[in-house]
């Protein structure tokens, strides 16, 4: 076996062995789904919110939720308790690079955050009937480039972090207004104007996201800003990263 | 040729200088001790030897090659064991052998190694659950997983009690008689006298003296290594 394909091995069951981010990616946001749906004021369409139903608007926040609890919890917290134990500098006297390690995280938590969506499609479509995403290749499109920039935002935090209590602390700076924004906290359509101009281009593009689940498809600008986003990040993040 | 030559290594940090003026060789074969306090920059010293840090000045030289320029090559050749380095609590013994073995081209048997370091029945054991004993046992097998020529093993048995320090000692011995050159970094007297052939003494980033245990206590006309060192570093 490769060494990376080793170390994606035993990442993997390291995961799964205490497996907190995993349930709280992949449950958390389905559960909050299922509990305010079973207000049924939350899954009539009603006045304040133009019409529409309450939960259709805020299925795509959750996906918000998603990606920022991985991407700005987990990975600057493991990356940054794997600094503060010495396992990168370990890993720097063998001759693997450690950003091997990086990638192996980086590819699970992905696979945590599709599974958490997946999740969360399945029981939208099937206890609330919010139909699958009209766009699918859109819809992907928008996740993808979303992940990819939220998950770029948490690498700075663990790039400099001494200890995963100071990761945490750093990457709460860009966690609040991606969930703020993001409508994750209150409804997007209730917030101020200014607000619901901004948060269609924050990572990880909310907007997009809802418009290519429910909607005709994301806006390519909205993609783009995303893309940069996620380049600029991970830029920065190589740049500053500290391998002890 | 020495396995290892080190002139007039200088390495200094954004506030102290750490190794000031270090010279010294390890030839192939023998337990190389590097003996000082605490900041004498003993740590320092072999992580440039490892190409984790590049010195400011002087010379380094491991297996003929540089390891600031050539640390690739050179850590499939130099094993090592960190101060304060830990694995994740939940990676199983057997399994972090088998990780660490995949890094290397041409890996010892993890099996095999596991038997030699008396560790073979904690092979499906949490790392989080040994003592601190097998602990260190298991970071000296990490050391040794890549088919090393040169073992780097750093405040081996800081932290140890009596007996997981013996037997540690024992494995250390035993790392020698296969044939690798060890670079024993430690602050005890009693561990560099039992263990090295020969011995640098570090103080405030500078050798004070190398030689073989017995002619460090001859030129300093001492008993003990113990009251060598506290004669060449003139403090008490």
């Amino acid at each position: 076996m490769s060494a990376f394909a080793k170390i994606l091995s035993v990442e993997t069951k390291l995961t799964l062995r205490t497996p907190t981010w995993p349930v709280f990616g992949v449950l958390l946001p389905s559960a909050l789904l299922l509990g305010i749906g079973s207000i049924p004021g939350m899954r009539e369409p009603g006045p304040a919110t133009g019409g529409a139903r309450f939960i259709d608007g805020w299925a795509p926040s959750l996906i918000v939720l998603i990606v920022t609890m991985l991407g700005l919890q987990a990975i600057p917290a493991i990356i940054a308790n794997y600094r503060e134990s010495g396992i990168l500098r370990r890993l720097s006297t063998t001759p693997v690079h450690p950003g091997k390690l990086l990638a192996a995280q980086l590819l699970i938590n992905t696979v945590v955050a599709l599974a958490g969506v997946g999740l969360l499609l399945a029981v939208g479509a099937a206890v609330f009937d919010i139909p699958g995403p009209r766009d699918p290749a859109g819809f992907l499109l928008a996740l993808v480039l979303g992940t990819t920039s939220v998950f770029s935002l948490g690498l700075i935090a663990a790039a400099v972090a001494k200890t995963g209590k100071s990761a945490g602390a750093l990457a709460m700076i860009a966690y609040l207004p991606i969930m703020v924004f993001g409508g994750v906290y209150l409804p997007r359509s209730l917030m101020p104007h200014v607000v619901q101009q901004i948060g269609p281009y924050l990572p990880p593009g909310v907007q997009a996201l809802q418009d290519a689940w429910t909607g005709s498809g994301p806006q390519p600008l909205q993609l783009a800003v995303q893309a940069v986003f996620a380049l600029g990040s991970g830029v920065i993040a190589a740049r500053v990263f500290r391998w002890e | 040729m020495p396995l290892v030559e080190v002139k007039n290594l200088r390495k200094s940090y954004p506030r102290h200088v750490a190794v000031e003026d270090v010279s010294f060789h390890v030839e192939r074969g023998e337990i190389f001790g590097i003996l000082g306090t605490n900041g004498a920059g003993k740590t320092t010293t072999v992580e440039c030897l490892q190409g984790l840090r590049r010195p400011d000045s002087g010379s380094v030289s491991v297996l003929g090659l540089d390891p600031a320029t050539e640390g690739k090559v050179l850590k499939e050749k130099v094993g090592a064991q960190l101060q304060e380095s830990k694995l994740p609590d939940k990676l199983r013994v057997g399994e972090a052998l088998e990780l660490y073995a995949s890094f290397y081209r041409d890996p010892a048997d993890p099996g095999e190694l596991l038997r030699q370091l008396g560790l073979t029945d904690k092979r499906d054991s949490a790392f989080g659950t040994l003592s601190g004993g097998q602990k260190q046992r298991v970071s000296i097998a990490l050391a040794l997983v890549g088919s090393p020529e040169i073992a780097v093993l750093d405040e081996l048995t800081t932290g140890l009690d009596p007996h997981a320090r013996r037997d540690t000692w024992k494995v250390i011995e035993g790392i020698r008689d296969r044939g690798v050159t060890v670079v024993l970094v430690t602050h005890f007297m009693d561990e560099a006298e039992r263990l090295c052939d020969r011995i640098a003494v570090l103080d405030a980033g500078r050798v004070l003296a190398t030689g073989t245990p017995a002619e460090l206590r001859h030129t300093t006309g001492q008993s003990t290594l113990d009251d060598a060192f506290v004669a060449l570093t003139g403090r008490d």
